[in-house]
């Protein structure tokens, strides 16, 4: 392969000197681009690909030769993270809280969206505005008041209740996403199931929720993510007593914080692969979507 | 549409849910904050004792108060502008102007910037903490070891732990914005670049002529985008910070102060005193940064 050819000539231009100086590029120029991009590739990797390593390391190894490759593979570590450190309980609580809360999102956010952004009634825009008015507020204002309330439910410390503030938490960019999306459809089709006798409610199932999938797509990715990730919420309505209920986050800020007092840094290495892992394989799966559900907010 | 037969029923039933969640565990909470600001309540008495602004006049008095808000400000300046030249840098290399396909292995560099932005920040700060660690067991001071230079105390000197922080926030957030920026540098039209390129001009006048000018929406939605991530920052001063927000508060954010002051102190009037002043400096940003960066859309 040879990168220094010329580019041909496509058509024939008024000044083809001086377009094939600027569009042939300065090979030092271009090699230092290269060096540039590689460069922030390693400092990407080199991280994630330094805490693999290390969890098949010894604790002696680790402190002694840090930038060293393990001598030989040792498994033990994972299996201590994957039992003693609960890393698979704290997985399985992450799957359950975040499938159950985006699907809610998902439902409750479609459903308001489709009203909001399709029926005209005294106070629709009112209900509009109070909801997207939701993506300007940090969310550390109401942190003290919502403690209070979902322990007055009697929810602390339980999934419905982190279930619940996730979802309530979610609604603000999923129904201004979503009210955006509905109004780009077509109506002719709803209205002629309308006509033909079809409920409402069946509308909206039958008809506009697969004409919203690329939308609802999307949206359902950056909430799976925002959720997955998030970790003041769990510490705030999960605390401290309930450790067999908590989720991934937590599990691991807990571990690390541990790790210092039983001397078991393979071991927390191991609990932050098996974290970044699945993240990464699910990210490699669907790379594409991700980066255009996490961008969606961005681009409007 | 209007309503049409048996619409309110529908629209009622598909509201109900959503808007009861929102009501309940996101309206009520941030009302009830800015009454709680105003009381002494810590959590025992039935009914909070109403104080005034005591609250207010305490908090101005508080030292870590305006530490958290200095660091607010730092992160204010530091992280876009970081963030937003390297992101645009990369994005630049990538495409190589606009309109173009950009370099090879464009799409894998993407792929790679963009992987940290799915890891838990939680996550990212139990990573670094191994990057970090103040003797030559770290990898950033194993590496200066290996160079023959001293050991850096990277979360332990209070001058530079801040950055150490930034610098993190940093890497996460980079391939977020080369991705974005790369799509926007893309659908510049092919036309506009050969121009240039005919007319003589340099990579550099390139970039800031033509494509930063026709990529200044996207620039402006990044920097909003940043600037609240500048008022959270919690999770990672959590995770990664020693003695989270220390050394001797030389890291700590209002947000952290508020989970503190709330979780640790019992001090939820004042907590939430905390949460009004953070709202009050976001929403300052934002309205600030609406009336500086509105201009004229070039139209192409």
């Amino acid at each position: 392969m040879s990168v220094t050819l010329d580019p041909p000539v496509e058509r024939p231009t008024p000044a083809p000197a001086r377009r094939r100086v600027n569009r042939g590029g300065n090979p030092v120029l271009s090699g230092l681009s290269h060096l540039a991009l590689v460069i922030w590739a390693g400092t990407v990797i080199l991280p994630i690909l330094w805490t693999f390593l290390a969890s098949f390391k010894t604790n002696t190894q680790i402190f002694t030769q840090p930038l060293g490759l393990p001598s030989s593979i040792h498994w033990d570590s994972w299996g201590r993270a994957w039992d003693k450190a609960n890393i698979g309980r704290y997985l399985f609580n992450s799957v359950l809280v975040v499938g159950l809360s985006t699907a809610g999102t998902m439902l409750l956010g479609a459903m308001a969206a489709y009203v909001l952004a399709r029926f005209s009634f005294r106070g629709s825009r009112f209900l509009y505005v109070m909801f997207v008015s939701g993506m300007v507020f940090p969310v550390f204002l109401a942190l003290v008041p919502l403690f209070f309330v979902v322990r007055n439910l009697g929810l602390l410390d339980t999934y419905t209740g982190l279930i619940l503030v996730y979802i309530a938490y979610s609604l603000p960019f999923t129904v201004f996403f979503l009210t955006a999306f509905f109004r780009t459809l077509p109506s002719q089709i709803a209205e002629a199931a309308i006509i033909d006798g079809a409920s409402h409610t069946r509308t909206f199932f039958q008809i506009m929720v697969p004409m919203a999938k690329p939308g609802l797509i999307s949206i359902t990715i950056f909430n799976v993510i925002g959720q997955w990730n998030q970790y003041l919420l769990p510490i705030v309505l999960l605390s401290g007593n309930v450790q067999d209920k908590w989720v991934l986050t937590q599990g691991i800020a807990n571990i690390s914080t541990n790790a210092g007092y039983q001397a078991d840094w393979p071991g927390l290495f191991a609990a932050l692969s098996m974290t970044i892992i699945p993240a990464l394989v699910i990210y490699l799966i669907f790379q594409r979507q991700i980066q255009a559900g996490l961008t969606s907010g961005a681009i409007k | 549409m209007r309503l049409p037969r048996g619409g309110a029923r529908f629209v009622f039933g598909f509201l109900a849910l959503p808007v009861l969640l929102y009501l309940v565990f996101m309206i009520g909470p941030y009302l009830q904050a800015f009454y709680l600001a105003f009381t002494d309540w810590r959590g025992v008495s039935a009914s909070p004792h109403f104080n005034g602004i005591d609250n207010f006049v305490k908090l101005f008095k508080d030292e870590v108060f305006w530490k958290a808000v200095t660091h607010h400000l730092v992160l204010l300046v530091a992280l876009p502008l970081i963030t937003l030249v390297i992101g645009l840098f990369f994005a630049f290399l990538l495409n190589m102007g606009g309109g173009t396909k950009g370099v090879r292995g464009s799409k894998f560099y993407q792929a790679v910037f963009f992987f940290p932005q799915v890891l838990a920040v939680a996550v990212i700060g139990v990573l670094f903490q191994a990057m970090y660690r103040p003797d030559k067991a770290g990898v950033l001071n194993g590496l200066l070891d290996a160079l023959g230079l001293p050991s850096v105390g990277w979360l332990t000197n209070p001058n530079l732990a801040l950055w150490s922080l930034i610098a993190v926030l940093v890497w996460q957030s980079v391939g977020f914005y080369v991705v974005l920026f790369a799509a926007g540098m893309a659908s510049i039209p092919q036309e506009v670049i050969e121009a240039a390129e005919l007319d003589g001009c340099s990579k550099a006048r390139m970039f800031f002529q033509v494509t930063l000018p026709l990529l200044w929406d996207t620039v402006q939605v990044a920097w909003v985008y940043l600037g609240i991530a500048a008022f959270d920052g919690f999770a990672l001063v959590a995770t990664l910070s020693v003695d989270r927000g220390g050394p001797d508060g030389a890291t700590t954010v209002l947000p952290l102060e508020i989970w503190r002051n709330a979780f640790t102190f019992s001090k939820y009037g004042y907590a939430s005193s905390m949460g009004v002043a953070l709202f009050i400096l976001s929403l300052t940003f934002a309205v600030l940064t609406l009336r500086v960066t509105r201009r004229e859309r070039i139209e192409y």
